[in-house]
């Protein structure tokens, strides 16, 4: 019977290096086989001959695997390099490809500031159009590497170029504050057109869309670590050649915007190629980050709640305010899609439902200093523009509010709740772009 | 005989929710209740079912255990719960519907309302 325990050991072995499939399914797959094997064998059959039909009966590995991944599409996120080893061919592949189009947007932006005249000019027409040199680049990258048809193709280019052409053909008046809500807007609106070539032009599917969520989550992650390596580089740099009278300041103009762009690309390569590093670091970024954050927007809330909020609101700290709340919400939503949604309520579930609700009451007493205001003075576009964003984000939370208390007394499972997040993403899509499209000609461009 | 694949995987959820409706149990041996059903004419492959037993979970139509019965290894034992019986119910519901359609267009054939028992 020795040999049949070292077959299995190594039949378990072989399984559990199998893409989608954890420790806990091995032992459910093996539960099954060694009932098949006893069945069998009590039928008449040797213990090596049990062993290969009830192999054979598991099914071919493969296939096994990639239903396991396609449920659990979550883990094979994580498994993604951890195969084998393998790591520099993974690493390697498509470097190549992604470099072309980090120096092809690059090249972009500077040949867009070449035309207007930067750093010494920096018209209203650069920043306007600023991410609309930037995200096509990555749009593109994904439809490559996604192999999307023509069809999609052309679905991908369609909200860039209607972008482009919105962005550019509207009559912006003079110091237009119309304008300055598009070139915040629309680094958003992009940012979703992105979405379709990187679900493959799945859009309806909630799987995807959490994967684009934990994409979204893993590349801001790199960005930033990107960001610190060059930071420190430049800073480097500066000192070393300081002395021998090089303007470093006009290197810096240059290289800095080539970086910046360039790093969207290459942040993108990295979460696609290489998971494992942030796969480690991802749950503990938001189980360090989602307490803290928690502690302090409970602190704020019953800060505010007592003191009032009548005059401390102006229009600065509003701004702050929205930033926080979408935090807050990225935090949430990130911290889901990093987790495995089959488990029950833990410390972390409570933790979070503390941040969303104190995020919650804060952005109710933001929405009643707001309305107080508009009913004051009226409606501008930025007024209407924060107005939309904190309706938006009250109905996004209180949903999340009420089904993660639900969940946390187990009258509702997580996937009820991660359901409600990417059914909603569209909604913060929409109206980013009704703010681009719909707002400046409603204020009349003011 | 041979049935389709489509057909096979179609009729796969219903089946095991309507196994796990008569009481809990675990992997091998709702598939040996699968094929005993079916007179050993619906197959599947083996490992097939259990990512199926997960997609339920995630559902929220099963619950999970992992329990040592008195005489054997750790097993992971299924339950279906509400969610499960309502998803069930909708599920026969649609299939009396398409059986009474097919039994309509082949008079004759009959038993294919009868074998579901009219729901």
């Amino acid at each position: 019977m020795d040999s049949m325990e070292s077959q299995i050991a190594e039949w378990r072995a072989y399984v559990a290096n199998a893409p989608g499939v954890n420790g806990h399914d091995v032992d459910e797959l093996e539960d099954h086989l060694r009932h098949q094997i006893a069945e069998l064998n009590a039928a008449g059959l040797t213990a090596d001959e049990g062993f290969l039909i009830a192999v054979k009966r598991l099914g071919d590995l493969d296939g096994l695997s990639r239903e396991f991944a396609r449920e659990h599409s979550g883990r094979l996120w994580k498994q993604l390099l951890s195969g084998d080893e393998g790591e520099p061919a993974h690493l390697s592949s498509g470097w190549f490809e992604t470099l072309v189009f980090a120096v092809t947007a690059a090249v972009a932006v500077q040949a867009a500031r070449l035309a207007a005249d930067a750093p010494d000019e920096e018209p209203n027409w650069l920043v306007r159009n600023a991410s609309l040199f930037v995200l096509p680049f990555l749009a593109a990258y994904f439809a490559r590497r996604r192999q999307l048809d023509t069809r999609r193709w052309v679905l991908t280019a369609a909200p860039f170029a209607l972008a482009a052409l919105v962005v550019n053909l509207y009559p912006w008046g003079a110091d237009s504050a119309t304008e300055v809500l598009v070139a915040l807007h629309l680094p958003v609106v992009l940012w979703f057109a992105v979405a379709y070539p990187y679900m493959g032009g799945m859009v309806r599917s909630h799987e995807r869309r959490m994967d684009f969520v934990r994409f979204t989550g893993e590349w801001f992650i790199y960005y930033v670590l990107i960001a610190l390596g060059g930071g420190v580089l430049m800073g480097l740099t500066a000192a070393i050649l300081d002395p021998t009278g090089v303007d470093v300041d006009r290197i810096a103009e240059w290289v800095l915007p080539s970086g910046a762009v360039g790093a969207v690309i290459v942040a993108a390569w990295l979460v696609e190629s290489k998971q494992r590093v942030v796969e480690n670091m991802a749950p503990v970024l938001t189980m360090l980050f989602t307490p803290l954050f928690a502690v302090m927007l409970a602190g704020a809330a019953v800060v505010y709640a007592v003191t009032g909020v009548g005059g401390a609101f102006d229009r600065e700290l509003l701004g702050t305010f929205d930033a926080l709340l979408l935090v807050v919400l990225g935090l949430v939503l990130y911290g889901m899609s990093a987790r495995d949604p089959s488990t029950s309520p833990e410390w972390m579930d409570a933790i979070q439902l503390v941040a969303v609700v104190s995020a919650l009451v804060l952005d109710v007493m933001v929405l009643g200093a707001m309305i107080a205001r508009i009913g004051d003075l009226g409606f501008t576009p930025n007024r209407t523009a924060a107005l939309g964003l904190n309706l938006v984000l009250l109905v996004n939370l209180a949903g999340a509010a009420w089904l993660s208390a639900r969940f946390l007394t187990r009258r509702s499972r997580l996937h009820r709740l991660e359901r409600w997040q990417t059914t909603y993403l569209p909604v913060f899509a929409v109206w980013a772009a009704t703010v681009v499209v719909i707002l400046p000609p409603l204020f009349a461009f003011s | 005989m041979h049935i389709d694949k489509d057909l096979v995987a179609a009729s796969a959820t219903p089946l095991v929710l309507a196994i796990l409706a008569d009481g809990e149990s675990y992997g091998y041996a709702i598939l040996k209740r699968v094929r005993a059903l079916s007179a050993g004419e619906l197959v599947w492959t083996d490992g097939m079912i259990y990512p199926l037993l997960h997609r339920l979970r995630r559902l929220g139509y099963v619950t999970t255990e992992w329990r040592t019965p008195p005489e054997g290894r750790r097993r992971k034992y299924y339950t279906i719960t509400n969610d499960g019986r309502a998803a069930l119910a909708d599920q026969q519901r649609q299939w009396v519907a398409v059986s009474r359609a097919l039994n309509d267009v082949w008079p004759g054939s009959g038993g294919v309302l009868t074998a579901l028992g009219e729901a």
